[in-house]
């Protein structure tokens, strides 16, 4: 930028400026049209033309905990005034909460399935954080010959279709009784996020001076101390960022969810979308699972977003 | 992997003769990962390769019979999957082109000062970091064509979006540019703030005009970077899946990863669907050398 504009340009940059603002409108308006929906009561999340304007209520969020079926009868002026805030909530939407024998309150297939998500991504993250780092720094201290090639064929491993490496897992773990379970899953998650974590550890690795650890060395650590006493500590907001890449990868896998998890271990996006299946689904309880499906990734976005660039270009490019 | 030359530790530490050997460490750091992605991504892949020349199912405990290269011949000339393969070359090319106009676009307007532009930038990060499935689910309310906010924020009435075989396939490519704009538009300006602005101040001296300035100096310049995100996310749309799964079940989105899905779970032709998955293999191969050499090219800069 020249340090002094004329009116020219600086009409051009207003310009700019309003154009970025309507962009960024745009880019929001489906997140925006998700978080609105979810605070709707039913009838006015399809309507025609779209509600824009309305009281936003929890009834969504309660209904997506619950476990509920179509109200036959009115409940009884009694029942209602008995029945806690959420189940009213429920009851003014025309269902009512299924309950066991023993009167306990069923839950829907969400809460399972959001814990599973969690399960899942937290332990495969873990695992390729650690085995990351540990690779990572192997290649970036040590000679390994055909380091290249080695490094290459890492990364060839994410680039795989996931489909492509379905099939032969889907037979394998018929076989070793791994479908639908954690463990599958996390495997699966592992090997997907572990080029990803030696890749990007390598870059974080490679910026710590090697003279931090030889001082170390000379001192009469052994390499292994050097390692998690020197450099670990260096390279912890690098194993941060990873940590959260992975994560955030291992959250909103697709694929591999769909065809290895059925019931027990499915995890929210295979089951989300299966909720919209037959019949006039309920938009509002849909948005309420997506947004706080989506809320933890929103969050880890704001607090990763200065190593983005460096994430999504598998550490090639550094700022 | 054991017969490798080490940096030799320097002789003086104590802690050369105490501890483990450099080479026994960088064999403990190394070889499990490489390990674990044979045991888990190679030989599932070797698995399948075998499977690629049989007539096998998964769905019946009959006996398969080896076919040779029969699999291959038949989906090399089947034109029903070749127009799977047409689809997706259509899909890609719309989509990359889509997310490179806008996200380049984006990134032009975004490097200026502007008020809150951390801000901004973050903001605009946001959807390439959501999970497709589940947002590209909502995008179905969005283009609903009676009371989707589309139609009505663009008075299109009752266009139809999805159900329309003509205009599923650029639906979907739209909803993918939405997600992965962001993605060029974060490398872009990584490009265009490494520009040197001494470049700029030279050619504003020699008058040189918006236009020239673009075509001789800042494109050149991104270029590198800019095709990185190019092969990626072509790369990326040439896998593609979850969207056009979830959005539509038209037969003019059957892109060729969804067909290989039907094929090996809903068909059961197990043989034929590793073979396919070869031929699929194959190409992502070739597209992601292109895209480590560019890396490795942006790198050495």
């Amino acid at each position: 930028m020249a340090a002094v504009q004329t009116t020219g340009e600086r009409t051009l940059n207003k310009l700019a400026i309003v154009s970025v603002l309507i962009v960024t409108m745009i880019f929001l308006a489906p997140i925006y049209w998700i978080v609105s929906t979810s605070f709707k009561p039913r009838n006015l999340a399809t309507t025609v033309p779209p509600t824009i304007v309305f009281t936003p209520e929890v009834s969504p969020f309660v209904k997506l905990m619950l476990k509920r079926s179509q109200l036959r009868e009115q409940p009884t002026p009694e029942e209602y005034a008995a029945a806690p805030w959420w189940e009213r909530l429920v009851f003014d939407g025309g269902e009512k909460v299924v309950r066991d024998g023993k009167g306990e309150v069923q839950l829907s297939g969400y809460p399972s399935r959001f814990l599973n998500s969690l399960i899942v991504a937290i332990i495969s993250t873990v695992l390729a954080v650690s085995m990351g780092t540990f690779t990572a720094y192997g290649f970036s201290r040590f000679k390994v010959k055909g380091e290249d090639d080695w490094l290459f064929f890492i990364l060839s491993t994410r680039m795989l279709p996931p489909v492509v490496v379905a099939i032969p897992m889907f037979l394998m773990y018929r076989t070793f009784g791994l479908n639908d379970t954690h463990i599958g899953l996390i495997i699966l998650y592992t090997a997907f996020n572990l080029s990803f974590s030696v890749w990007l550890m390598k870059g974080f690795i490679d910026e710590i001076p090697k003279e931090y650890e030889e001082a170390a060395l000379v001192d009469g650590y052994t390499r292994m101390e050097a390692f998690f006493k020197i450099v670990l500590p260096e390279a912890a907001t690098g194993i941060a960022a990873t940590a959260v890449f992975c994560f955030i990868t291992a959250w909103n896998e697709y694929v591999f969810a769909l065809i290895m998890t059925r019931r027990d271990a499915q995890t929210a996006p295979p089951f989300i979308p299966s909720q919209v299946g037959s019949g006039l689904p309920d938009w509002t309880v849909i948005a309420a699972g997506t947004f706080l499906f989506l809320l933890p990734v929103a969050i880890f976005t704001f607090l990763l977003r200065r190593h983005l660039l460096r994430g999504m270009s598998f550490g090639a490019i550094r700022k | 992997m054991t017969t490798l030359t080490m940096t030799t530790l320097d002789p003086r530490s104590r802690a050369a003769r105490r501890g483990m050997s450099d080479l026994a460490i960088r064999n403990l750091f190394i070889i499990p990962t490489i390990v674990f992605l044979i045991v888990f991504n190679i030989f599932p892949l070797l698995y399948s390769l075998g499977y690629s020349f049989t007539d096998f199912r998964a769905s019946t405990n009959a006996p398969w019979n080896f076919v040779g290269l029969e699999n291959y011949r038949t989906l090399l000339n089947d034109p029903f999957i070749w127009n799977n393969f047409a689809i997706t070359a259509k899909y890609v090319i719309v989509s990359v082109t889509g997310q490179v106009l806008v996200g380049f676009g984006v990134a032009m307007l975004l490097n200026r000062e502007i008020p809150f532009k951390g801000l901004i930038t973050t903001l605009l990060l946001l959807p390439m970091m959501l999970s497709m499935a589940v947002v590209g689910l909502f995008w179905k309310l969005l283009y609903d064509p009676s009371f989707g906010i589309i139609n009505y924020a663009l008075g299109l009435g009752r266009f139809e979006w999805l159900s329309n075989p003509d205009v599923a396939l650029y639906a979907v490519a739209l909803t993918d540019i939405w997600m992965w704009s962001p993605f060029v538009m974060l490398l872009s300006l990584a490009g265009l703030s490494a520009v040197p602005k001494h470049l700029y101040e030279a050619a504003a001296i020699d008058r040189a005009g918006p236009l020239y300035t673009f075509f001789r100096i800042t494109l050149p310049l991104v270029a590198p970077i800019l095709m990185i995100a190019i092969i990626f996310r072509t790369m990326e749309a040439f896998k593609t899946f979850d969207l056009a799964y979830i959005l539509t079940s038209q037969p003019t989105t059957e892109v060729i990863s969804i067909r290989l899905y039907k094929m090996a779970f809903q068909e059961w032709q197990t043989g034929m669907s590793c073979a396919l998955a070869y031929i699929m293999l194959v190409m992502v191969i070739a597209i992601t050398n292109i895209y480590v050499k560019y890396l490795n090219k942006v790198k050495e800069r």
